[in-house]
């Protein structure tokens, strides 16, 4: 039997024999309606270009203070990483953890492999340790959390609003940015392209 | 007697969990040919592990609720938050959509996923005919909605880094903090571990004994 071109759905498991499907258009599964396959326009070219805007917008939100407020005459701000170190040091090593974890580490690691799969496929190379790499990323997903961190920071805001004067910080509007280039990304990257690519390979 | 629908498993087939690469069932353990992953037909001891991880919440649930997540100390006054205190607050204070955020947020949503995982697992242990649509559409939305719960931990970790002012005004994470974050992970695991083709191969087994 030849199965180039059966798919699967990963949903329930009815296989499908796969047509043609116009980029930008989707095939779904005919008995539980879930996604086969998305292909994408210019998928490589364009997640490399958002996952670039990404990086930039990265190291702004994570250098600059996202919150301040003011008491009479004293001001406090703070960045991403102070936080954590306080929750450190309140012996909330769990918690710690997990913020530093889900906000700081997940969005970085899944943007330079990202970065190390799409600019080799630009260059028409590819990686060599695309498959381990690009299979971290499908296990991280769920793991990173910066949009909900965003809305934190507005729920955090408006709970302070009692008792002092907030500042908006200048990584407030890189992540506000960062979450849009982030849903961008998940729009634009075609990953049955990627994982094709490894067919080539052999 | 109905058509059996052509499962990958019923063709001899395994499509990888990772690449979606349709490969030939091996007789032992075997990895994907394209992308290195473990093959595997269905999610390995699904139900097992999944109520597994659906009881080490429900046991985290109760801490993370009646335990304090936050102390306020100002002006020498220490005042306790639970997460439903937070929802009250909110709501006394006027801000009703924030009250309804956190709500949803941190109470309803953890509890739906857990009511909506047993009800999926009890369903595929019974082997239920009932809607399977539906049924994997409810799973789709706990795989969806359940970061969204992380909410709170962010909050707290925020007030408690930036209200740090001596004696005028201190905000400290409580024990329910980390025991609530255990939750979130936990439930997320769970909608991990659940197979959904479970939920179709219920409706071929009963196909086999109508047959």
């Amino acid at each position: 039997m030849k199965t180039a071109h059966l798919i699967a759905c990963h949903e329930c498991d009815l296989v499908h024999q796969l047509g043609e499907v116009p980029p930008g258009g989707s095939a779904c599964c005919a008995r539980c309606g879930s996604a086969l396959y998305r292909p994408k326009r210019d998928s490589i070219n364009r997640t490399l270009a958002l996952t670039l805007a990404g990086l930039i917008l990265y190291i702004i939100a994570n250098t600059n203070p996202f919150l301040g407020f003011k008491i009479g005459s004293q001001v406090r701000e703070t960045i991403l990483a102070t936080g954590i170190y306080q929750l450190y040091q309140q012996d909330m090593m769990m918690i710690a953890t997990v913020v530093l974890f889900t906000v700081v580490l997940v969005p970085a690691v899944y943007l330079v492999s990202m970065l190390y799969i799409l600019v080799p496929l630009q260059m028409n190379l590819v990686p060599r340790h695309l498959a381990r790499v690009f299979r971290l990323l499908g296990f991280l997903k769920p793991w990173g959390m910066m949009e909900i961190f965003m809305l934190g920071i507005l729920v955090s805001a408006v709970k302070l609003g009692k008792m002092a004067t907030i500042i908006p910080g200048e990584a407030l509007l890189a992540f506000m940015a960062l979450i849009f280039v982030q849903a961008a990304m998940a729009v634009t990257l075609d990953s049955h392209l990627i994982w094709e690519q490894l067919n080539r390979h052999k | 007697m109905t058509k059996l629908p052509p499962t990958a498993r019923r063709l001899g087939l395994v499509a990888c969990h990772r690449c979606h690469l349709l490969c030939r069932q091996a007789a032992g353990p075997a990895d994907c040919p394209r992308c290195g992953a473990p093959l595997h037909s269905r999610k390995p001891n699904s139900i097992a592990r999944t109520w597994a991880f659906v009881l080490a919440a429900v046991v985290f649930y109760i801490p993370a609720n009646v335990l304090p997540i936050m102390y306020t100390t100002s002006l020498g006054a220490v005042e306790s938050d639970t997460i439903m205190s937070g929802v009250i607050y909110f709501i006394s204070s006027g801000s009703w959509p924030l009250a309804l955020i956190i709500f949803i947020a941190s109470v309803f949503v953890p509890m739906l996923k857990l009511l909506i995982l047993s009800f999926l697992l009890i369903s595929v242990q019974r082997h239920w005919q009932w809607r399977p649509v539906d049924r994997t559409r409810l799973y789709r939305l706990t795989e969806a909605i359940g970061r969204w719960s992380m909410l709170d931990i962010f909050v707290v970790t925020i007030l408690v880094a930036l209200v740090h002012l001596g004696a005028l005004a201190n905000i400290e994470a409580g024990l329910g903090a980390p025991f609530f974050a255990a939750v979130v992970i936990v439930t997320m695991l769970a909608a991990e571990s659940f197979d959904p083709r479970l939920i179709w191969d219920g409706l071929e087994k009963s196909n086999d004994r109508a047959n």
